[in-house]
């Protein structure tokens, strides 16, 4: 059922939550204490995350870690949690990504550091409840709780122009997730028609085979509110704006992680749930995927201000995740997933670095710097290593990524696998010339001369990112183990029903599957079998 | 001691994370930073004698089937499964020799011209991390890896071109090298692509022994997605432009990236897939006349340079250009062979004219040198040996080597391309031996500040100059052709990798082209008065052109300005290197950004996001509308109730 007896995800997601509550008996005052408290939390809630990724047993297709209690029965809605191989890596990501942003926080936030925490921790514990929550209800509950800290976050520390961002950042997502709660009730009452089951209980939803029409109705509403949150063309607008009025951390989680819970819908709930109509929409999405890349990288190249560069990237960088998770294959799955960490990995750091130079700074326009690499050595070092992951250089994690992802699409559709490496130059364009203004060249503003280099703190932050970098790009095998399996379920799912709701559209027929050979031992409870055998 | 191969490369990755981590954290001495980075080199340059010895010791006929030296694995997706492993064979052999051998002394060198840069350690960390990458791409036993060597080649040199990116020139002219590489290596992912969906394997082994199930077009088109691939590396046209830009880059950079090891991956690449190739009739005439065109049409931009290095740089795309005829016309061996003598000719004309810069005060135009050849003997006698050795006079190294390209080209039945390489051959003379006379003989043409100072490099730097000419002048005599009564056992040793003896495979191969030629090439009386013909004439041009260039340039030094004055327009057009970089600046780089602009503007701030604010404009104004309801008199209030109970009622009721 779990580790050892223990609640082990449950201790994971709510951990921050309740770090959250304890910092609200520090006084407001006490700024440095309540910092130092946060971090603490931060890094315990990373190292309860662990044992995750250790006890994870790669050898299981299934949902490992599950918890199920039941919290409404009447209707159905039970409180359902659990990872696989394809969550765990994104949970990790989290846990990864929160303490790097609070220590972030550090020097940046300036006023009301009490509430910045708390809504940090309460972000935390919504991601990390998007990320292992099997049962649509919590799920919905979930997903609406990161928009309110995000929304904070971006409206009360953030720029100029932060009330016009976080407005449209809750909006258009709101608007996104309202027909996303429509098609899960459908999806709840079509169910329950026609099995006399009335549950939310993801894993037993994903048994149910709806004729076409009702699919593609149901997969385009939960298609378009993942799609704004990823996001893909052409709903982005609302992405440069969040990015550019937030604090850096703030940047940090949206870029490393809630946009990952856009990508991870998909794979997780929209493809899965309705595998006919995904499979039509396989040139809808690749398409708008590929324009993604492109038309995200050239818009990024023209921009003067380095957020909203990184922020056209992002957009850039998430079209190559959707184009290989729509490749339906290993390597094109394998990759996209690995992308949403990589991704999250040097976009994150990229953010961070933006940051650390506006904080010396207080500009971020690119016309504003150059020369930097002479002023601050140490800086240019990782700010160069971050750029080269970005870009997809090989030995660096955004290689293994993209490659993976432009030879599985190539295998789907050669065409696609074309285009898409377009992006590589492109990529390749606007970082470095971005790159160069920034660093290079002669020192033309006299404020520029006296910048200091990095700091011990923005050190301890940089490294471990820069060790994940190198690590992810040097030694996949290791993350990539603990994922094999659960995507060959996952892709063996989707196509047995596909094929099946073809043939026999008929509800809850199911037939069994081995995948591989799953060990049973403590690290797998019944939903782990319960997988295994869903088809 | 063949498993020790991944020693080779080891090395100088960890002289470059000594360097680059422990050198630049703790600011060490120079001295042990330069010496670090020369003793990795050293070590890895003597592991590549050890394995080429114990490579030695196998017999021929397996020397092609050593089992790789896999380390572990790396990205394992579903049926792909790609490993970090090494290939031991001659040809990987050759290369990692040349590119370990090349690259000990051309550090050595850099100890000394390097030695007052403020950033010596990171000069180092990069060099060996270059070493790193590069022996990685040589001795990769499979595509990938291959690639990542590639790809990593590629980053050094951006860092290195971009080395004293404190100025403009240099930061443009790293990014343009990357970004036009990147252009190559699309096609090198694509043709990755390929392989890999129509074989399953990216692993040379697998690769080439299931190459025969390939079909036709699919082999032609791996194949040329690959020679893009090469033509970002090595050079070629139309990618070439990023090459005499990177002259900016440190002159010992020049020498070891863009003349010795990196600008030859793309030849290495083709000999390495030549079993693809020779599947590939089209392929290899398109290999063959891009090469040949390269070597010519980069050779008339050399012969108007005044900046020794862009001489040199055009002289290195030309060569380059040679060495794609070679493999274009299935004589995969002589474009290895002329590749291993031009790193050492190349390197030593680039490590000479650094060492000129730095007797010169840092001087590159021409113009403004000249009489120096008695002040800097070591550096004057070197460089004149490399130039008779690229020149192609008899006895030197390229002779051996370049004429066996154009015997190669003939023979195969191109004759029309043997054409164009006699041609580039005798302008390769001509543009070398006006570089020499105007650099070196003559008035003295320096300020008298600068002629005070002139004087001959330290031992450091001289050394690496000798040792490189001594094999600028025997590197030749592995490769003796039939005809002159050797025995060419580089052809020999080359042979399990590259196929039959290259007359043997010359045929072989291009009977599939142009059966026609080939046969009447043959058929032209005695093949052996032909071939010894043929090398009587390519040493007449090569003389020929030393000749004009000693007219011009030394007996009527005023006519070349007068020629200048007559033949302007050319003159104009040929000095501007044909304009080719203002027109891809303005077909590429300038549409590219107009584009992004637009997509910006127009699109994404004038259309999309529009759109969505005028979403939720259209909320406000209908929230403004529906609060005029909201009127707060209760007959308006009860008014509506009536309607309402009336509508149900009648909605019930029918």
């Amino acid at each position: 059922m779990n580790l050892m007896g223990f609640p082990i995800l449950t201790a994971v997601t709510f951990f921050p939550l309740a770090g959250g509550i304890l910092l609200l008996f520090i006084p407001k005052a006490q700024e440095e204490f309540l910092k130092r408290v946060a971090l603490i939390i931060s890094l315990v809630e990373f190292v309860i995350s662990l044992p995750l990724f250790i006890y994870f047993n790669e050898g299981v297709a299934g949902m490992q870690f599950v918890e199920r209690i039941p919290w409404i029965p009447e209707w159905g809605v039970n409180y359902i949690i659990g990872i696989d191989g394809i969550s765990l890596l994104l949970v990790l990501l989290t846990t990864f990504l929160t303490v790097l942003c609070i220590l972030s926080s550090w020097r940046s936030v300036e006023r009301m550091v009490k509430e910045y925490m708390v809504a940090f921790l309460i972000l935390e514990t919504g991601m990390i409840g998007v990320l292992v929550a099997l049962d649509l209800i919590l799920f919905y509950v979930f997903w609406e709780v990161t928009l309110i800290p995000m929304y904070l976050i971006i409206g009360v520390w953030g720029g100029p122009r932060r009330i016009y961002a976080a407005i449209k950042f809750f909006l258009y997502t709101m608007a996104g997730s309202v027909l996303m709660l429509v098609a899960i009730l459908a999806l709840y009452f079509l169910h329950g028609k026609a099995t006399g089951e009335y549950t939310f209980d993801l894993l037993k939803l994903y048994q149910s085979a709806f004729p076409i029409n009702t699919q593609y109705l149901m997969f385009a509403a939960f298609a378009v509110a993942f799609a704004i949150k990823v996001p893909m063309f052409p709903f982005h607008t609302w992405l440069p704006d969040a990015h550019v009025e937030a604090p850096t951390a703030g940047s940090v989680i949206l870029a490393g992680v809630l946009l990952k819970l856009g990508t991870y819908g998909f794979i997780r709930f929209a493809i899965p749930l309705f595998p006919l109509a995904a499979f039509k929409a396989v040139p809808i999405i690749s398409v708008l995927a590929l324009i993604g890349i492109i038309y995200g990288a050239l818009v990024s190249m023209m921009q003067t201000d380095l957020k909203k560069l990184v922020a056209f990237s992002s957009v850039s960088h998430l079209g190559f995740v959707m184009l290989g998770m729509f490749a339906f294959n290993v390597q094109g799955v394998q990759g996209s997933i690995y992308q949403m960490i990589n991704h999250g990995v040097s976009t994150g750091a990229l953010f961070l670095i933006v940051g650390m130079v506006y904080e010396r700074r207080h500009t971020r326009m690119i016309a504003d710097f150059g020369g930097l690499a002479k002023v601050m050595p140490a800086f240019a070092t990782f700010f160069m290593v971050v750029t080269l992951s970005s870009i997809a250089l090989p030995g660096t994690n955004g290689f293994v990524g993209e490659f993976l992802i432009l030879l599985g699409a190539f295998k789907a559709n050669p065409v696609y696998g074309v285009f898409g490496a377009t992006g590589v130059i492109l990529a390749a364009a606007y970082m470095l010339w971005m790159f160069q203004r920034v660093m290079f060249g002669e020192v033309t503003h006299e404020e520029n001369r006296t910048l200091k280099d990095l700091n011990l703190r923005e050190i301890v932050i940089l490294v471990p990112i820069i060790i994940m970098i190198v690590w992810m790009g040097v030694f996949p095998k290791f993350f990539f183990k603990k994922m094999e399996l659960s995507v060959q379920n996952f892709l063996y799912g989707i196509k047995a029903r596909y094929t099946e709701s073809v043939t026999i559209p008929r509800l809850g027929e199911g037939e069994s599957i081995v995948v591989e050979e799953g060990v049973g031992d403590e690290g797998t409870g019944t939903e782990g079998q319960h997988m295994m055998e869903k088809e | 001691m063949i498993e020790l191969v991944w020693l080779i490369p080891l090395f100088p990755a960890i002289g470059f994370l000594f360097n680059g981590l422990i050198g630049r954290w703790f600011n060490l001495d120079k001295r042990i930073v330069s010496w670090v980075a020369c003793a990795a080199l050293g070590l890895s340059f003597l592991f590549s004698i050890l394995v080429f010895f114990a490579l030695l010791k196998i017999a021929p006929e397996a020397r092609d089937a050593v089992p790789d030296k896999v380390l572990f694995d790396w990205i394992v997706s579903g049926d792909l499964k790609t490993v970090i492993g090494y290939k031991v064979d001659p040809l990987s052999i050759i290369m990692a020799l040349v590119v370990s051998g090349v690259s000990f002394f051309i550090h050595i060198y850099s100890v000394g011209y390097m030695h007052d840069d403020p950033g010596v350690t990171r000069y180092f960390a990069f060099l060996n991390l270059f070493v790193f990458m590069m022996l990685t791409l040589v001795l990769a036993n499979n595509f990938l890896l291959m690639f990542v060597g590639w790809e990593g080649v590629g980053l050094c040199s951006y860092l290195l071109i971009g080395f004293w990116f404190d100025r403009d020139a240099p930061a443009n002219a790293g990014k343009k090298a990357f970004v036009v590489n990147r252009v190559g290596d699309f096609g090198f992912l694509l043709a990755m692509f390929l392989i890999f969906a129509h074989l399953g394997t990216l692993e040379f082994n697998g690769v080439f022994a299931g190459a025969h199930s390939l079909d036709v077009v699919t082999v032609t088109l791996i194949t040329l997605l690959l020679f893009v691939g090469a033509t970002g590396k090595s050079a070629q046209i139309p990618l070439y432009v990023w090459l005499p830009d990177a002259m900016e880059g440190p002159t010992p950079v020049s020498s070891l990236i863009h003349a010795a090891t990196m600008v030859t991956s793309g030849v290495y690449m083709i000999a390495r897939c030549n079993i693809l190739y020779s599947m590939a009739p089209v392929s290899m005439a398109v290999v063959a006349i891009f090469g040949a065109a390269t070597a010519i049409f980069a050779a008339s931009m050399g012969l108007l340079q005044f900046d020794i290095k862009r001489v040199l740089a055009y002289s290195t795309i030309s060569q380059l250009g040679y060495m794609f005829l070679a493999v274009g016309v299935g004589a995969f061996s002589a474009g290895i062979f002329h590749l291993m003598t031009h790193a050492f000719f190349k390197g030593l004309l680039f490590l000479g004219a650094g060492s000129v810069m730095h007797a010169m005060s840092g001087e590159l135009d021409m113009r403004k040198m000249g009489g120096i050849w008695k002040r800097i003997p070591i550096t004057f006698w070197t460089f004149l040996l490399a130039t008779l050795a690229i020149a192609g006079i008899p006895g030197f190294a390229g002779f051996f080597s370049k004429d066996e390209i154009l015997w190669q080209t003939f023979n195969s039945g191109h004759r029309y391309l043997w054409l164009i390489g006699a041609a580039a051959a005798g302008m390769t003379a001509f543009y070398m031996f006006r570089l020499v006379f105007v650099t070196f003989f003559g008035r003295c043409r320096a300020s008298e500040e600068v002629q005070h100072h002139i004087h001959e490099s330290p031992p450091v730097m001289t050394v690496p100059l000798i040792v490189l000419a001594c094999l600028s002048v025997i590197g030749g005599y592995v490769g003796i052709p039939h005809i002159l009564g050797g025995r060419n056992i580089f052809h020999e040793f080359l042979q399990p990798v590259l196929g039959g003896h290259p007359e043997a495979t010359g045929h072989a191969t291009f009977s599939l082209v142009k059966p026609a030629f080939a046969s009447e090439g043959a058929a032209m009386g005695n093949g052996i008065n032909m071939e010894l013909l043929l090398m009587g004439a390519s040493v007449a041009i090569a003389l020929i052109g030393i000749g004009i260039a000693f007219y011009l340039y030394i007996r009527k030094p005023e006519v070349p300005k007068r020629l200048g004055e007559r033949f302007k327009t050319l003159y104009t057009i040929v000095f501007n290197k044909y304009y080719v970089d203002e027109i891809y600046d303005a077909c590429f780089v300038k549409s590219t950004k107009r584009l992004g602009t637009f997509f910006w503007r127009e699109f994404d701030d004038g259309v999309i996001d529009r759109s969505v604010n005028m979403v939720a404009k259209l909320m406000l104004w209908l929230g403004g509308v529906l609060r005029r309801i909201q009127t707060g008199r209760v007959q308006g209030y009860a008014l509506g109730i009536i309607l309402g109970a009336v509508v149900i009622i009648i909605f019930l009721m029918r």
